[in-house]
């Protein structure tokens, strides 16, 4: 039998990007929260600039479960599952992958809220990929822009706004929705090759900015600003200079007594209890079952696991699986389009050793519906970006161009010469969700807990291997522009598990086809609210992780201004 | 061969032991060499000095300057196989052996006793999936942990003197770096520091294995 505990008024299911932010506006309106993370707490002092550890090994976890879970992948129903990942890409801790993420916090534009409508007006109906299950957002940006401007006033989000109340500002991105202010802190600085792309750019009529991150770049509310020293990407900051919910929200939250975090907590499954509705959450901590009763639950661990954790909990009410009688969790599951990318060698050193992935230009002319798509065959686009951050261990495994052999006196003369004068671009295109992608149980695959994984049926389908194509061709064209001597075109990779995961409780006002109401909340069980980028039917052509930040914002401010209605 | 690679015992102890051993007259030259060296911490005498002919061919030695010998990149391999890299020491095992089954079937001496030239030849093979069985798997497992060796933080006991970094001019770890240090016609100075030299993070290391 678990141990019982004392009930609360909300238990939140991870405290990473969304459920980190969540907590916050529920525990200054008073509420009783609970949080439970399956990691621990980690201090500045585990942040060491340390490639080998947190580029190769896994990090700095002392918790594992992310890893031993691992969803498997398969391209599609018949065929057999791709080799499994040896470590997932999202980690456990208290602020979650918010420690080691690149921290870019950019809002969707206004297109992504409403492809099929914008798509179908502008082109007619017939754009709409074949097998595409993609719907308009249940709102548009403007319902959503409060939320991402207090997400970016309470982590403190560096940037240039392009349109404030719209009036257009070209040292931003002009292609940006409204926005009520300016981004709270001015954005991280340029360098000398950020400004020799920003210049190539110009030259080739497009309009390069600095891109937004939850990095402070000056004291902000007791934090420090950026130190630029290298080793952000997959690394913690070791002065608290990164905007992560550990050192933010989840810190102020807790300042309100009114949030108790339990970390090292496994959450199992979601009890059902009488009329359908949530009663209460069961984990295990230090090898002990407890039952956490709550009167409202938040589930917010990830794309993967938030649709495993409802397919798990069986009931009577929802024997399929919970909030699942409509047969639509796990369904409309989408990965970023992001792996195909484009890698430049330049004749001279660039000094990009120092900085971090969110110290960059970028180009949006050929993102979302920035430009006419009327003589393409596909809709969306992608956003380029370009970025100082070297470490040596994978400068040294560059490519080197067909120039020389991959190892020996050759070689080493080659990356001599040129471990410092490449470059790699970050190249996020639209992905848009189709009938046959989606996410369920693997039949065979277990956790140590015996129970199944996630797994991934998704591959990628024409729209995308076309955007893909033509966003590579529009990075080629700025390298090119920029002095390049060479380039190369990466793969798109597999569909496999990822950091930007969409979908399978996706949100919209019908629940024919959605898990969850416009507010976040599942169309079958009034009292289960749903958090994160597995909310989200579109992917724009930006990291998620703002948007799923808003959303969260917006579902827990919905729960404590509607209290008594939610809780029943 | 020389004492370079230990800074811990000089040719003199060396030769001291292997005279207390009673030997001395007796022992070979080669002999000598190897108890130079201290002994592998995962894998055989054998094995290691296997590993370590690769990888000096892989990044050599040469006018560019040091390379995986120097770095000590084997070593690094070595103590990894008996801690993070452990689930793929079978595989090192059956690799090494491997390569000096090759080197007599194809070339009829050990491959630690051929020419750089034969050596190189027969890891051109191996590279293209020839010689034996997994053949390319283990070329580049290799060649990824030859990288993370010479090119690694010392720490975890490769990239000896900083030289891996200094090959490709990686200016080093320092915790902040400053608008100039990232001016593309600016050299910063080498600091040659481990992250685990800075004291926030001397506290809490990791398993350095």
């Amino acid at each position: 039998m678990p141990v019982n505990l004392k009930p609360t008024d909300v238990v939140v299911i991870g405290l990473g990007a969304a459920g980190g932010v969540a907590v916050l506006p529920l525990a200054q309106a008073g509420l009783a929260v609970i949080g439970l993370e399956a990691g621990t707490w980690l201090r500045p002092d585990d942040f060491a600039p340390d490639e080998l550890r947190n580029n190769f090994r896994g990090w700095p976890q002392s918790a594992q479960k992310a890893n031993r879970e691992i969803p498997t992948h398969r391209p599609n129903a018949n065929a057999p599952a791709s080799p499994r990942l040896a470590i997932h890409p999202m980690m456990n801790a208290v602020g979650g992958t918010t420690l080691h993420y690149w921290a870019q916090s950019w809002r969707l534009n206004p297109w992504d809220f409403k492809v099929v409508s914008e798509t179908t007006r502008r082109y007619g109906a017939s754009r709409i990929p074949r097998g595409s299950t993609v719907e308009d957002w249940p709102f548009g940006l403007d319902e959503l822009e409060p939320y991402y401007d207090k997400v970016e006033y309470e982590i403190g989000v560096s940037g240039q706004a392009g349109n404030i109340k719209g009036k257009i500002d070209p040292r931003g991105n002009t292609f940006e929705g409204a926005r009520a202010r300016e981004y709270p802190m001015p954005p991280l600085r340029g360098t000398s090759f950020t400004e020799m792309m920003a210049d190539a750019a110009r030259k080739l009529g497009w309009r390069p900015f600095p891109g937004p991150a939850a990095v402070s770049t000056r004291a902000y509310q007791g934090r420090a600003g950026c130190a630029y020293h290298g080793y952000c990407a997959r690394g913690g900051c070791h002065i608290n200079a990164k905007g992560s919910t550990a050192v933010t929200t989840i810190p102020k939250a807790q300042a309100t007594k009114r949030l108790s975090v339990v970390t090292e907590a496994h959450v199992t499954t979601i009890e059902v209890g009488p009329g359908g509705r949530v009663s209460g959450v069961h984990y295990v901590k230090g090898g002990t079952e407890y039952f956490q009763p709550a009167t409202v639950v938040l589930v917010a661990s990830y794309v993967y696991e938030n649709v495993r954790m409802l397919l798990l909990s069986k009931s009577k009410a929802f024997p399929k699986g919970l909030s699942n009688n409509h047969g639509q969790v796990g369904r409309h599951y989408f990965s970023h389009n992001q792996i195909g990318g484009v890698t430049a060698l330049f004749p001279k050193r660039l000094n990009n050793w120092y900085g971090l992935p969110a110290q960059g230009v970028a180009v949006d002319e050929w993102a979302d519906d920035n430009f006419d798509h009327s003589g393409l065959d596909f809709i969306g686009g992608g956003n380029l970006w370009v970025y100082s951050d070297r470490r040596p261990i994978s400068a040294a495994s560059m490519s080197t161009y067909g120039r020389a052999q991959r190892w020996g006196s050759a070689w080493k003369t080659f990356i001599k010469q040129n471990a410092d004068s490449w470059n790699v671009s970050y190249l996020q295109k639209t992905t848009l969700p189709y009938e046959d992608n989606y996410l369920d149980l693997d039949p065979n695959v277990k956790d140590p807990l015996g129970l199944p994984v996630c797994r991934i049926t998704a591959d990628y389908k024409d729209n995308e291997r076309r955007v893909s194509t033509f966003i590579q061709d529009k990075m080629v064209e700025w390298y090119k522009a920029a002095g390049a001597i060479a380039t190369e075109k990466t793969g798109m990779g597999t569909m496999g598990p990822t950091t930007h995961a969409y979908g399978g409780t996706r949100m919209g006002s019908n629940a024919e086809t959605n898990v969850v109401d416009r507010w976040g909340f599942s169309h079958e069980v009034p009292n289960l609210g749903i958090l994160g980028a597995s909310v989200m039917g579109t992917s724009g052509a930006r990291n998620p992780t703002l948007t799923a930040q808003a959303l969260a914002w917006r579902t827990a401010e919905r729960l404590a201004k509607n209290w008594k209605q939610i809780a029943g | 061969m020389d004492d370079s690679h230990d800074p811990l015992i000089s040719r003199r102890d060396v030769l001291k032991r292997v005279g207390i051993a009673g030997a001395a007259a007796a022992v070979p030259i080669d002999a000598i060499a190897q108890a130079t060296r201290e002994p592998f911490e995962t894998l055989t005498a054998a094995e290691g000095a296997t590993l370590e002919a690769i990888v000096a061919r892989l990044i050599p030695t040469d006018a560019n300057g040091p390379g995986a010998t120097e770095a000590r990149a084997a070593r690094y391999i070595d103590r990894a196989l008996g801690g993070f890299l452990a689930p793929l020491l079978v595989a090192y095992r059956a690799g090494l052996s491997g390569m000096e089954s090759f080197a007599r079937t194809a070339k009829g001496a050990p491959f630690t006793q051929l020419s750089a030239q034969d050596q190189d030849a027969l890891l051109t093979d191996v590279e293209s999936n020839r010689g034996f069985a997994g053949a390319a798997l283990f070329f580049n497992l290799v060649l990824s942990h030859t990288i993370q060796g010479t090119f690694g933080d010392p720490f975890y006991g490769g990239n000896a003197n900083f030289v891996g970094w200094d090959l490709i001019g990686y200016p080093g770890i320092r915790l902040t770096a400053t608008a100039n240090d990232q001016r593309m016609d600016v050299a910063p100075t080498p600091t040659h520091m481990s992250a685990y030299d800075f004291s926030m993070f001397s506290r809490k290391k990791p398993n350095a294995r």
